[in-house]
This record gives structure tokens, C-alpha cells and sequence, in this order.
């Protein structure tokens, strides 16, 4: 029981890096990186509440989802990230927001806890982070890609909270195909706006 | 044989293999007529009933079990996947006019099946699960290979997706706030989740930006559709709700955000429509009038509201439908839809103006025309409760009627030398005039419908009684 909370505090930690490494990363290869590296970290939360067999239908799907992604960067022309027009982009202040948002997951787990007695204060934190983290990419760029990973990850934030709700197999079958199809429509969105440039 | 295998199952198989089809003209046929059979079907064939054939009968049960649960469409249902195939006919049949039949055949179908599996999902809770299926497979039918995607898609799929966790959730605090009632803080929990859930789903206000975007990145037609059919089925979950918690259908506060949220929608619409330049744009704040229509609906007293919300089904596809069918003719012979560039085409393209006139004097609830009789119910049954409220919906509807006007205006603005043609091929021709005549159809005979839209109510056990 020890260990598994010692586990699950380490694992809030890599979800720390990794969400912040999606935030920060300038290469897709490092941004797919921490994304597969996130799904490892959901999977254990997930695992606290939902049988292996479930969880490990999440990882499976995300790790997809990632996958489909990265082959299809891969068999794209090389270009270059464009700078965004706007204020955030600079990486100090990304920095801030990551430290805004895992103050707000600190602050609000024990909140979400006494919602849901027995969820676990790292699950609450893992969970809160993510989505935190999601939306904050998801309102700092208009890039397929990136807004692809911040909808994958707010998603993923979402999984831990709601896998302490609900155990039903119905619903992690449909949530693994939504992490999927999402996967599947960035990796269809990349090739359409590729191959729009090329011509 | 179950009633999902008919209405769902078969609907998707159907639309997965249309994806492989290449032909405009096959697409059309495909579509039309799995929508067609699929409504007669609904119309004729009972369910959890024997039918007999002489000595042979068949029996077409109600449910179907999947991963544990249970997709059910019983008796109570068949009205709504009647008008569901019946409009969604009209849309696929329509679509070889304006070129992209072999876009939204197969995944239309797949949208439909998916939304109609949307409804048939017990517990309905699940419903925001397959709706978001629905709007990954609207992707690619809004941003075809050939055109990069724009910032409308984007936005679609961001606003979507991010209502799916919350109606999710809402749906399980709302389980304990049937629990315990008396917990205050789990009640607000519950409704704030529940009210952001929706608002990103039905595109409240502010939530909206994402559709007058679309209307200019994407093909009318195909967004229509999707404004038809999203905001129709999501209303149906917003009721299932209502249905299902005695806390929500009788709270004060949620009935008043439906209504502010309702005229917000309408009033902005409204406005938003009279001071555009492009015609897609006008079609898209019409729309977004058009969900505020079914709100405020939503926000009277049950036996006034829901008879009027089923009244409104019908005439908004029709009269989406034959916007969008209007609006494509027009944009696919001009360079845009801005006033500059339709500015006169009454002359060559007189149906396609005629249709797109009358379905926005339509929407503003023109009298004889289809969105007439609903209007007119509801004007009635919200000024019987608020007479300021009753005053802004009025500012909203003269918003959408001076779009209208200045529509009709551009339209008809003509170089004096220009000869009257119709430029529009027979097809145009044919599905435009069925649009015009069933918008005047059902705006002087609004009870033709009634044999359907009557039964609708039985689908929710505390609402439609």
C-alpha cells in the first residue's frame, strides 16, 4: 500500500514533466515522446480504481493514438514549426503557467477528494494537472498538432477523475475509440494541411 | 432482428461501405434510399410487436446488448427516427445537386447512426460519449482532401470534444444530487457542469464562433447538415435530462439560464444576421437563432414547451436544408458569398434566390411559411410569463427578418441589361421547389404533420405528461 502511493506521487511527478514537456517541446518527436510517456503515467492512476485489463486498454489506445500521429509526421515533408503570432510563446512564461496550474491541482485535489472520498489525493492531482495542462496548450495555439495533444491530454485528465466514477466497460471501449479517433483525425488533419503546402 | 440493428447497425455498415463508392450519382441513390426505407421503416414496422407475414411473423425487439449495456429504441421512438430519416433523405438526396453526395453519404450515415445510437444508449448518460464519436467522423466530411483546414475546424472539434467530460461527469454528481437532495453544493456542482457541457454542445452563447467560421471555410451544405442534425439530437439529450431529474425540470435557476441562454442566442443571432456582408455567415447566426428557438422552448412549463420544441423539428431541417441547398447553388457559380459577389444573381439563378429568401423569412417565422405556426406558439406561451421577455425575442426575430430583407435586397440587385434565366440544373430545380413547397405546406397546414409529431412526447416518461 506504501509503495503503491510512493508509485503514484512519482508518477504525478512524470506527469508534471511530461505535460510540461508538451507545453515547451519544439520538436513533434519530443512532444510524441512525452505524450507516449503520459499515457504510461495514466495508466497507473487508472489502474488505482479500473481492472488491468481496462487500464491497459487505455495506455494500448493512447499509445495508438500517439502512434498514428507519429507515422504520419513521419512520412511528411520536414517543415518547420510556425511562430505564433501571439504574446505566449515565450518559454518563461509557459514556465509560469505550468507552475499556475500544478499550484491549482495542489490546491483543488483535496476538494475533489472530499467530492469523491476514496478517489485519492495523487489520482486528484494527476487528474486535475492534466486537464489543466490540455486546456493550456489548447489556449495557447492554433497548430493541428498541438491542439491534437492538448485535447489528448485534457482528455487523459479527464480519464483519471472519471475512472474513480464509473467502472463500466461500455465506457472505457468508447473512450479508448474517442482517444483513438482523435489520433486518427489529427494524424487525417496533418496530411490534408500537408498537402495543401506541398502543391 | 433488433430495432438498433435496423436504425443503427445497418445505417453505419451502409455509410462504411459508401466510403469505397466514386460516383455523385450512386452516392445520392445510396443515401436517399437507406434514409427512405429506414423511415418507412420506422413509420411501419412495430417494435417489441409480432408482424405477420401469412403464416410466417417476425418480431423486432427493442433491445440490443453491448459491453454489458443496452442500446434501446422501443415504440416511443419510431416518431423521431421517422423525422431524423425523413429530413436526412432530403439532405442526401439533395446533395448530387451540389456536388457533394460522395462526402456525406457515407459519413453521414455514420453520423446518423451514431447519433440515433446517441438517443438508444441506456443509461442515456453515455450519450455525450457517442455524440463525440459523431464529431470526430464530421472532420473529415467538413475538411475534404482538397482544402486545408481552417480555423473554423479547429474550433469545432476543440468546443465539441471539451463538452463530452462535462455532461459525463454532470451525469454522475447529478446521481448524487438524486441521493441527497438537500446538498446544496453538489446541486450547483451538478448544474454548472451540466450548463458548460451544453453550452459547448449547442454552441451557447459565447460558444458560437466556431459556426460562422465553418460557413465560410466549408461547404454550406455540409455544414447545414451538421447544424441540423447536432443541435437536434443534443436537445434531445438536454430532455432526457430534464426527464430523468425531477431536481433539474423543477429548479428555478436552470429553467431561467435556459431562458436567458435561449434568447441570448436568438437576440445575438438575430442582430449578428442583420449586419453581415456574407450570406454564409447570415445562414450560420440563423442557425445559431434557430438552437436559441428550441431553449426558450425548453424553458417553459412542459405541456406548453415540448409540444412546441417537436413543432420546431420538422420546418428547421426543411428550412436549414433549403438554405444551404440554396446557398451552394449560389457558391458554386461565384467566387463567394460575400455581397459583393452575389449581388444580382436573382437574375440568373432565381430558384436558388427564391430558397434562399423564403427559408430566412422562414427562420424569422414569416407568416404561411413553416417556421410560422412554431414561432407564433412560442411567442404566445413566453409572454404569458414575461412580457420583457416575449420583447427581446421580438428584437431577435427583427434581426433575422431585416436579414432577410437586406438578403433579398443584394440579391435582387441587378444591372438593369442582365436577362432573366434559370441557370440552375433540373435537379437544383427539383429538390429547391420541393423545399419552397414544403415550407409552404407545412406554414399553412402545420397540423399535416401531426400524426407524428403527437407521439413524440411518449419518449420521456415525466416531461410529455
Amino acid at each position: 500500500m506504501m509503495i503503491t502511493a510512493i508509485v503514484s506521487w512519482i508518477v504525478v511527478a512524470g506527469l508534471l514533466i511530461t505535460s510540461a514537456g508538451l507545453l515547451l517541446y519544439r520538436d513533434w518527436r519530443w512532444g510524441l515522446g512525452f505524450l507516449t510517456g503520459q499515457y504510461a503515467g495514466v495508466f497507473w492512476l487508472v489502474l488505482q480504481h479500473w481492472p488491468i485489463g481496462m487500464a491497459a486498454a487505455k495506455l494500448v489506445g493512447g499509445w495508438m493514438a500517439a502512434a498514428s500521429l507519429g507515422m504520419t509526421l513521419l512520412n511528411l515533408p520536414q517543415q518547420q514549426e510556425p511562430i505564433e503570432k501571439y504574446w505566449t510563446q515565450g518559454r518563461a512564461f509557459r514556465l509560469f503557467m505550468v507552475g499556475m496550474a500544478a499550484l491549482l491541482a495542489v490546491a483543488a485535489a483535496p476538494r475533489i477528494e472530499g467530492v469523491l472520498p476514496g478517489m485519492g489525493i495523487p489520482v486528484a492531482i494527476g487528474g486535475i494537472l492534466l486537464t489543466t495542462m490540455g486546456l493550456l496548450q489548447l489556449g495557447m495555439t492554433t497548430q493541428i498538432l498541438r491542439v491534437i495533444l492538448g485535447l489528448l491530454t485534457t482528455l487523459s485528465g479527464f480519464e483519471i477523475l472519471y475512472a474513480a466514477m464509473e467502472g463500466s466497460s461500455l465506457v472505457a471501449a468508447l473512450l479508448v475509440v474517442v482517444n483513438l479517433g482523435l489520433g486518427l483525425v489529427g494524424a487525417y488533419l496533418l496530411t490534408v494541411s500537408s498537402e495543401e503546402q506541398t502543391e | 432482428m433488433s430495432a438498433p440493428f435496423i436504425w443503427i447497425f445497418l445505417p453505419l455498415i451502409i455509410g462504411g461501405l459508401s466510403l469505397f463508392i466514386t460516383r455523385e450519382r450512386l452516392a445520392t441513390i445510396v443515401g436517399g434510399v437507406t434514409a427512405i426505407l429506414l423511415t418507412g421503416a420506422a413509420l411501419i414496422v412495430p417494435i417489441d410487436e409480432a408482424l405477420g407475414f401469412g403464416s410466417f411473423s417476425i418480431k423486432v425487439a427493442s433491445s440490443f446488448q453491448i459491453l454489458g449495456r443496452n442500446l434501446t429504441l422501443d415504440a416511443a421512438e419510431a416518431p423521431l427516427l421517422t423525422i431524423l430519416f425523413g429530413v436526412a433523405a432530403l439532405w442526401f438526396i439533395g446533395a448530387e445537386s451540389v456536388g457533394v453526395a460522395r462526402r456525406l453519404t457515407p459519413f453521414g450515415l455514420i453520423i446518423i447512426s451514431l447519433l440515433v445510437a446517441s438517443i438508444a444508449v441506456q443509461p442515456f448518460l453515455y450519450a455525450a460519449l457517442l455524440i463525440e464519436l459523431a464529431i470526430l467522423v464530421a472532420v473529415p466530411l467538413l475538411s475534404p482532401l482538397d482544402q486545408i483546414p481552417g480555423r473554423g475546424v479547429i474550433r469545432f472539434l476543440i468546443y465539441q470534444t471539451l463538452g463530452m467530460p462535462f455532461i459525463l461527469i454532470a451525469g454522475w454528481l447529478s446521481a448524487g444530487v438524486e441521493a441527497s437532495p438537500g446538498d446544496l453544493a453538489l446541486t450547483i456542482q451538478s448544474t454548472m457542469m451540466l450548463g458548460l457541457g451544453f453550452a459547448f454542445l449547442l454552441a451557447v452563447f459565447p460558444l458560437y464562433n466556431w459556426i460562422p467560421l465553418l460557413m465560410e471555410e466549408s461547404s454550406p451544405y455540409i455544414v447545414g447538415f451538421l447544424l441540423w442534425l447536432l443541435p437536434t439530437v443534443t436537445s434531445i439529450l438536454v430532455m432526457s435530462f430534464l426527464d430523468r431529474y425531477v431536481w433539474l425540470r423543477t429548479s428555478a435557476q436552470v429553467i431561467s439560464a435556459l431562458r436567458v441562454a435561449g434568447l441570448l442566442m436568438i437576440v445575438t443571432g438575430g442582430i449578428w444576421t442583420a449586419f453581415q456582408r456574407h450570406f454564409g455567415r447570415m445562414m450560420a447566426f440563423a442557425a445559431v437563432a434557430e438552437t436559441g428557438f428550441i431553449l426558450l422552448a425548453l424553458s417553459l412549463d412542459p405541456v406548453t414547451g415540448l409540444p412546441i420544441i417537436f413543432l420546431l423539428l420538422i420546418p428547421r431541417g426543411l428550412g436549414l436544408a433549403l438554405w444551404a441547398l440554396s446557398l451552394s447553388v449560389l457558391d458554386s457559380n461565384t467566387k463567394s458569398l460575400h455581397f459583393s459577389s452575389v449581388q444580382g444573381m436573382a437574375r440568373t439563378y432565381p430558384l436558388a434566390s427564391a430558397g434562399l429568401i423564403l427559408s430566412a423569412l422562414s427562420t424569422a417565422g414569416f407568416p404561411l411559411l413553416a417556421g410560422f405556426p412554431p414561432r407564433l406558439a412560442l411567442w404566445n406561451g413566453l409572454s404569458q410569463q414575461s412580457l420583457s421577455m416575449a420583447f427581446w425575442l421580438l428584437i431577435g426575430i427583427l434581426g433575422l427578418a431585416a436579414g432577410a430583407v437586406r438578403m433579398l435586397a443584394v440579391i435582387v440587385m441587378a444591372d438593369e441589361k442582365t436577362v432573366w434565366a434559370s441557370k440552375e440544373s433540373w435537379a437544383q430545380r427539383g429538390m429547391l421547389g420541393i423545399g419552397m413547397i414544403g415550407l409552404f405546406i407545412l406554414g399553412l397546414f402545420p397540423q399535416a404533420a401531426n400524426s407524428i409529431l403527437d407521439k413524440l412526447p411518449l419518449m420521456f416518461q415525466h416531461l410529455g405528461h
